[in-house]
């Protein structure tokens, strides 16, 4: 337990120290941005993103009352844009949990039992990873049928391979150190050698994945979206782009999609900065080149 | 003996990938099968189809009697006859449906797979030679900052300015219609509408060949016979040809074959943004119009062409690499 808790005073340092980063710098900057659209977003003079509007409005430009304009079914493109930032983020980090949960698990067990659990759990990593991901997808998708929660499934499956070995690799490292083997000779159980003595030491790597996994997930989000597979009772960046193109529109109104693509690609660059600077903090020898 | 090394090592390589596609064969069939219905209701969530209708579909698709028996009637249709099934959107049998498309996709992704290593090495070895100067960390960069862009969004920017605004390039499709074009002038007209759909594709692929590229040609410069060769006082830019761009262009070839998962990604939101009729359209196409058939038929064809991929790259490099051969022996 206590390492636990140094390991998560580890990570505060960690964030601390991605402050000292240029690109980390960078990705904290947007994060907070996209923090405050998803949680002031209702009281920035936003309404129903979902709700059309009056004939007159289809398609209007950006005006005092309509700040970006509105769509096709005269929608308000400000208040699609900043409901946009909660489901890129509501996807990212969900996706990022289920992912990490799931593949941090199987990795413990692969990597600490080893033997056949490990080489069954390994073949169907293999297979999760020869598979293309964007048709499967678009399958899974398409099978179970457009919802957020879905969504959130269907990238998760791409994903929790990679996670399952990058974490397997570094547990079969662990194990062997001397403390794994000071806590088993006095009689710790296997639960209590995965869970208390072993998770502990991958949670900077678990981070690390799940900074990666954001990162994805909102790329697949907006893929996803795109190609028409979002969640209907809701509007992301890739459906406004997704309706915009498929109502052969845009080149009527930029500023229908001006803010969508705007949003996609600052965030996505955001989160792989971070990532870039979470994987730079964790090098050996950062610190101490920086002088803390 | 070398040769029997290989054979070993490749017979073992094709039997996995044999393997492999048999189990995404299986996966294939429980995927449409786990859902809550079944592939006909599915497909016909209209409530004015008949239920003599859906009887006489569940016959046609083998969708009576045990899950058993529709397994051994999928397999004797997909191995037998290459049945995929049959596509209601489009009323055509999916395997013609999706061989329709194949030339035009394989004529995207080859063109711009070709121009993306190409100018990707190059780069890439630019980079790689000049490592550390203000070049090299633009180049790397911009080609970081390119290859995050999702290949859809760059597609509807460039789609905007080029054809929209600047009106240089057409808006969607593979050749003007009712222009009746043959010959040359048919092939000029065609290579006017592939040049965004390739661009779009060549951009975000370009960044990984330069970043693969760049790290190999670091790696071989810190080679013996480099130093050798700069002792010997041969010509800088014969260096970088001959000596060090020869080795390190492996990894190159290696990324080419695990990276057609990535292509069939491209190829998807490219076809989709520019209208172009091939089977990344004909995957848009086919979830709009709910079109699951297809859709089976399409993920089936890019995991097989996926595994294929990799089993030639693996044999390759296996042939290439004497290591692989002794440790096979």
């Amino acid at each position: 337990m206590s390492r636990l808790i140094r390991g998560l005073q580890d990570l505060r340092k960690s964030l601390k120290l991605l402050l000292t980063h240029n690109m980390g710098r960078v990705g904290i900057i947007v994060f907070v941005i996209l923090g405050v659209m998803v949680i002031f977003g209702p009281y920035m003079r936003t309404v129903d993103p979902m709700r059309t509007g009056l004939p007159q409005n289809i398609l209007q430009p950006p005006s005092s009352q309509f700040w970006f304009g509105t769509d096709h079914l005269a929608r308000d493109i400000w208040s699609q844009t900043l409901y946009g930032a909660r489901i890129a983020l509501l996807v990212g980090f969900m996706a990022a949990v289920v992912t990490v949960a799931v593949g941090t698990l199987i990795g413990l067990i692969a990597g600490y039992f080893g033997g056949k659990a490990d080489e069954v759990l390994m073949r169907i990593v293999d297979f999760f990873m020869m598979l293309p991901y964007l048709p499967l997808m678009i399958v899974f998708a398409a099978v179970l049928g457009p919802s957020i929660w879905n969504i959130v499934i269907v990238i998760s499956i791409t994903y929790w391979p990679y996670t399952a070995r990058v974490i397997r690799s570094q547990v079969l490292s662990i194990k062997e150190r001397a403390f794994v083997e000071a806590s088993r000779s006095v009689g710790a159980s296997d639960s209590l050698l995965i869970f208390g003595e072993i998770m502990p030491n991958v949670v900077p790597l678990m981070f690390a994945e799940a900074v990666l996994m954001v990162t994805w997930a909102i790329y697949a989000e907006a893929v996803l979206a795109f190609l028409g597979l979002g969640d209907p009772t809701t509007i992301s960046w890739g459906m406004m782009l997704h309706f915009a193109h498929e109502s052969g529109l845009m080149s009527m109104a930029p500023w229908w999609v001006i803010p969508p693509i705007a949003c996609i690609c600052a965030t996505i660059l955001a989160f792989t900065f971070l990532g870039t600077a979470v994987s730079d903090i964790m090098k050996p020898g950062y610190r101490e080149a920086r002088g803390l | 003996m070398a040769l029997k090394g290989f054979a070993g090592f490749a017979i073992r390589k094709v039997v996995g990938a044999v393997i492999t596609i048999f189990a995404i064969v299986c996966f294939n069939f429980v995927l449409f099968r786990i859902v809550p219905g079944d592939p006909v209701r599915l497909m016909f969530r209209d409530p004015r189809v008949s239920a003599q209708k859906i009887h006489e579909m569940y016959e046609r698709f083998g969708l009576t009697g045990s899950l058993w028996d529709q397994f051994i009637a999928y397999l004797r249709q997909l191995f037998l006859h290459g049945d995929l099934g049959y596509s209601f959107a489009r009323r055509a049998p999916v395997t013609e449906v999706i061989i329709d498309r194949v030339p035009q996709t394989l004529l995207l992704v080859l063109t711009a797979l070709f121009i993306a290593v190409i100018v990707g090495t190059m780069l890439g070895a630019i980079a790689g030679w000049k490592t550390g100067t203000k070049l090299d960390s633009a180049i790397i960069s911009v080609s970081l900052t390119l290859y995050s862009i999702p290949i859809f969004v760059m597609g509807i920017i460039i789609l905007l300015v080029l054809s929209f605004y600047l009106g240089l390039f057409p808006l969607s499709g593979m050749y003007t219609i009712g222009a009746d074009l043959t010959g040359w002038a048919y092939w000029k007209d065609v290579l006017w509408h592939m040049f965004l759909p390739t661009c779009s594709i060549v951009i975000w692929y370009v960044g990984e060949y330069i970043i693969v590229t760049r790290s190999s040609m670091q790696d071989v410069l810190d080679q013996d016979y480099i130093i050798a060769a700069r002792a010997k006082g041969i010509k800088e830019s014969a260096i970088l040809l001959r000596h060090a761009l020869r080795n390190a262009i492996l990894p190159v070839v290696t990324i080419t074959g695990v990276n057609v998962a990535f292509a069939i990604s491209g190829v998807i939101e490219a076809e989709t943004v520019f209208g172009w009729p091939g089977m990344g359209r004909l995957v848009y196409a086919s979830v709009m119009s709910r079109d699951y058939p297809v859709l089976q038929g399409l993920f089936l064809v890019f995991a097989v062409l996926v595994v294929l991929a990799n089993l030639v790259v693996d044999l390759i490099y296996g042939y290439i690499d004497p290591r692989i051969k002794v440790r096979s022996e």
